[in-house]
């Protein structure tokens, strides 16, 4: 403050908001956060609602009949459940592929890059910053034309497509792990492998978990690569295909109903990953 | 403003600070005084710096009420409040230069270019650091930062400077010679400097006052001398260097001096502090001594003194004094003495095993709650 | 103990660098199609390379309606850019500056957008942009892009707010400048790398982005749309490819730009920058 300014109690005086303002954390906090917790609220908490409410009514010809009605999920259950399933399979496959794959660069990068870690790690990531279009699209352009137009070509994009979001969450918990842990058990007797599995994976594995739902999730609703790769072929038409045929005829409730069915689909499929997983991880002591 | 009364520039009133269930503060009451170089001292995690940051504006009281020169300033922001601050870690802004970093307070009160570069000049004499005004705040040692922070609180002459650990990080040297010219400094600026520190040598070479502050709570405010000759409890005397505590039972109260029995040292007369409540006759309290207060001889004790047979313990050579343990009979704990080294002749006069007398005066006692 | 010596720790192992490099070309490979088949003197994408041309790019170039995609991509990805930053450094600084009651729901919704399908996403705005009678265009694609580019600029954002020194904004306040002053002359100096890294890295997603534009997309189209509808036609490859070529330099320019920004940007209170 300037010389001699005496206190200015202004603010002091009312006991108005702005002094509540000026003294309560939490309600400067909030006022910071609103905004962008607004635009979630509007922009996806809301839309995801209405698609809820679609979900349970009709579509009928050009009306919209809102009396409720359990009929969509009655034929999503029974028309769709083959593509359901594929989508899921080929999600579950491409995550765990990308990671099988991806496990062993994250460990090159944390323990053995030493010096050269930022040119890797940018390198690993600007295939993900470039178009993804095209990205799919030229490995389809290399792919053995046998391969083509089949679940496993779209198992291999994505297993291309998403490299980073396996590697970069692995990279990370590798790189918090202590090193002289590892010291600590080759100092009680254990070997390189053992300590790899005693001690690295185990530390690993929330990079591990991360990496898998992160690729999991988004890869169920993927629509550019079945397309582009399968060319259009039924054979690898995944969930996000028949949404778009649905909208296209204009069904949005029979749309939403599948969107939602393979949200939850994909909610139980990620819970007992989970789950398994962490069962998996009390057997390595 | 003419019924303030000018001992009350700053009044703390019953200010408690809660985090959560937590008591950072718990009801801190007493006023400091214009002028006045006044310390908060206390171990990690005291209150003290949650104290400081409220008279700043950056926390403020969960109850009770501070006011600065007479206006009470809960809710006044930081910035509307005629404090400045010394930060511990500095907190020079990295991507300015030493000059604007001192400008930084005054472009914000919109001097003329002039006045601002007099006063920006003059504050960098002043902690001599003219010719810096371009470095930045990686180019800078720790002591340099350090009056840096300084220069740009004090060139906008606030009536309070706020001191949070400013030492804390100086390698000793450094400190000591800071020290010095902090007080230098106050006595140029004639501004009251309220100081935080762990550092209870530093808290006494600095200060005309200290606040001694324990898990939340002021335990005594006093002088540095009277801190040090007449601490009012245990955790002070403790606190601020060392001290012999000897449990006791009061056996009477007498003009100024209350006799109290000592298991080991028979009765010792020792003055009545100001508030001896706590010393009912036949209550148990205690007698605390400093060990420079308490002598080693051989034989008789002093003449006018008490004494009490004992036989030497460890020894250890401090080089401008030695520190004995002399076990006493009857008594569990040994008494620490410190006795000044006087010639090369007299060096380490005493050894282990020797059969000695401990001899003090009554003055050297002083009465104590029994916690 | 075992009779072959032990390894020792952070020893370099032949066999994972080989597959770490192979990786690389694994992940490279196809991204090289793009420029070596963008010069090949052939309308059939396939091996072998008939000779070297630069038509490809004459006849991509010669397309009105590229030039209007590429105008309108980067039209929505300024706007969506320069929204989500401001979201994004909103919240960042709500959630590393303060203790607030509620941050970690709020984290999470505001985070939600990178963890659902984007079909999902497109499905549900189409929906309500329907029932609120929004007409599509390319504001309803920018809008989206800001949904889904908010997440990414607050992680970077938080990233870099995370070691900022509270201090120095508590000094800016103490000497006696305002909250908002103190941001504009302490806090944005600072941490500018970062946002300058969040506007191009959100830009990126928002350039490249092509299902919610497929779903919110109006009467004009985006350069994604446009390369999409380029793919559906054989004749139409080679100067897709040629397109595609550019952009790829253009973005590995822009993200190592980004990135270089984003590691000088962590460096603390230590890096110098001019105001």
């Amino acid at each position: 403050m300037a010389a001699g300014t005496a206190v200015d109690t202004s603010a002091a005086k009312k006991p108005s908001w702005g002094a509540a303002f000026t003294r309560s954390e939490a309600l400067r906090g909030w006022t910071l956060l609103s905004p962008t917790t607004i635009l979630m609220v509007v922009g996806l908490a809301a839309p995801l609602v209405i698609m809820l409410l679609y979900s349970f009514w009709k579509q009928e010809g050009l009306t919209l009949n809102t009396d409720f009605t359990l009929a969509n999920y009655a034929e999503v259950s029974g028309k769709y459940y083959t593509v359901l399933l594929r989508s899921l399979w080929i999600a579950a496959l491409a995550a765990f592929f990308t990671v099988l794959l991806g496990y062993p660069v994250a460990y090159y990068v944390a323990f053995h890059a030493k010096n050269s870690k930022f040119i890797w790690l940018i390198l690993l990531t600007i295939p993900f910053w470039t178009s993804y279009l095209l990205r799919v699209f030229a490995l389809r352009v290399i792919m053995p034309e046998e391969l083509r137009a089949t679940p496993a070509a779209v198992v291999i994009a994505l297993t291309h497509a998403w490299a980073a979001f396996a590697i970069l969450p692995i990279y990370v918990s590798l790189e918090k792990i202590d090193r002289t842990l590892l010291e600590a058990a080759a100092d009680l007797g254990d070997g390189a492998v053992r300590r790899f599995w005693r001690i690295t994976f185990p530390l690993s594995l929330p990079g591990v978990v991360s990496a898998m739902t992160l690729i999991f999730v988004p890869t169920i609703g993927d629509y550019v690569t079945p397309s582009l790769i399968g060319g259009g072929k039924p054979a690898t038409f995944m969930i996000a295909n028949i949404i778009q045929g649905q909208i296209k005829s204009n069904d949005w409730p029979l749309a939403a109903t599948t969107a939602i069915v393979s949200m939850i689909m994909v909610a139980i499929a990620v819970y007992f990953f989970v789950a398994a997983l962490k069962a998996a991880s009390r057997s390595l002591r | 403003m003419s019924d303030m009364n000018s001992g009350d520039y700053i009044r703390i009133e019953h200010v408690t600070k809660r985090f959560g269930s937590f008591h950072a503060v718990d009801d801190a009451h007493f006023s400091i005084r214009p002028g006045e170089f006044f310390s908060l001292l206390g171990p990690s995690g005291c209150g003290k710096t949650t104290l400081l940051r409220m008279i700043a504006g950056f926390e403020f009281p969960t109850e009770g009420e501070i006011y600065i020169d007479g206006q009470p300033v809960t809710g006044v922001p930081a910035n509307k409040r005629p404090t400045n601050m010394v930060f511990q870690s500095y907190a020079i802004f990295p991507h300015l230069d030493v000059y604007d970093n001192v400008a930084y307070g005054l472009r914000k009160a919109k001097l003329p270019k002039a006045e601002l570069d007099r006063r920006v000049k003059e504050a960098l004499g002043m902690i001599r650091m003219d010719g810096f005004e371009n470095r930045r705040a990686d180019q800078m040692s720790g002591g340099q930062r350090q009056r840096v922070a300084l220069a740009r609180a004090l060139v906008n002459r606030p009536k309070v400077l706020l001191l949070d650990e400013p030492l804390g990080a100086l390698d000793k040297k450094l400190r000591e010679q800071m020290q010095f010219e902090l007080r230098m400094l106050q006595q140029q600026v004639g501004i009251t400097f309220i100081f935080v520190t762990h550092d209870q040598e530093e808290a006494l070479s600095l200060s005309d006052r200290i606040a001694v502050m324990q898990k939340g709570k002021v335990l005594q405010i006093a002088s540095p001398r009277e801190l040090y000759e007449s601490p009012n409890c245990r955790e002070v005397a403790d606190f601020i260097g060392t001290m012999n505590f000897m449990p006791g039972v009061v056996k009477s109260i007498e003009p100024k001096v209350a006799v109290v029995e000592v298991e080991g040292l028979g009765l010792i007369n020792s003055p009545l502090p100001e508030d001896y409540s706590f010393a009912a006759v036949g209550s148990e309290v205690l007698i605390g001594a400093r060990p420079e207060k308490l002598d080693v001889v051989r034989g008789a004790p002093h003449p006018g003194e008490k004494g009490v047979k004992g036989t030497i313990g460890a020894c250890a050579y401090l080089g401008d004094r030695n520190h004995y343990q002399v076990t006493i009979e009857g008594r569990a704990a040994p008494l620490q003495v410190a006795t000044e080294q006087g010639d090369r002749s007299t060096l380490a006069s005493f050894s282990p095993g020797e059969h000695v007398t401990v001899s003090w005066g009554d003055n050297s006692m002083v009465l104590l709650p029994k916690s | 103990m075992s009779a072959q010596p032990l390894k020792k720790i952070g020893e370099r192992s032949w066999g994972i660098t080989i597959f770490a490099f192979l990786y690389l070309a694994f992940l490279y490979a196809p991204m090289l199609v793009l420029p070596v088949f963008s010069f090949a003197d052939q309308k059939v994408i396939d091996f072998p390379i008939k000779g070297f041309t630069t038509h490809w790019y004459e006849e991509m170039f010669a397309k009105p309606e590229m030039h209007k995609a590429l105008w309108n991509s980067i039209q929505v990805g300024v706007i969506a850019s320069l929204t989500a930053t401001l979201f994004g450094l909103l919240a960042a600084k709500a959630i590393t500056r303060y203790a607030i009651p509620g941050k970690s729901i709020a984290m999470g919704l505001i985070s939600l957008p990178l963890f659902i399908p984007e079909i999902l996403l497109g499905l549900a705005l189409l929906i309500i942009l329907n029932v609120a009678g929004v007409t599509l265009s390319l504001l309803t694609i920018a809008a989206g892009h800001v949904l889904l580019c908010t997440p990414f600029s607050m992680a970077v954002l938080v990233a870099r707010l995370d070691g900022f020194d509270k201090s120095l904004e508590e000094a800016s306040l103490d000497l006696g400048e305002s909250g908002w002053m103190t941001f504009w002359r302490v806090t944005f100096p600072l941490i500018m790398p970062a946002v300058v890294s969040s506007l191009l890295l959100t830009f990126i997603v928002s350039f490249d982005e092509f299902l919610l534009a497929f779903f919110l997309q109006g009467t004009e189209q985006t350069l994604p749309l446009y390369i999409w509808s380029g793919l559906r036609f054989p004749s139409n490859f080679p100067p897709t490819l040629a397109l595609g070529s550019i952009i790829l330099v253009v973005s590995i320019v822009l993200v190592v730009f980004a990135e270089w920004l984003r590691q000088a940007g962590t460096g603390g209170g230590k890096m110098k920058v001019g105001v």
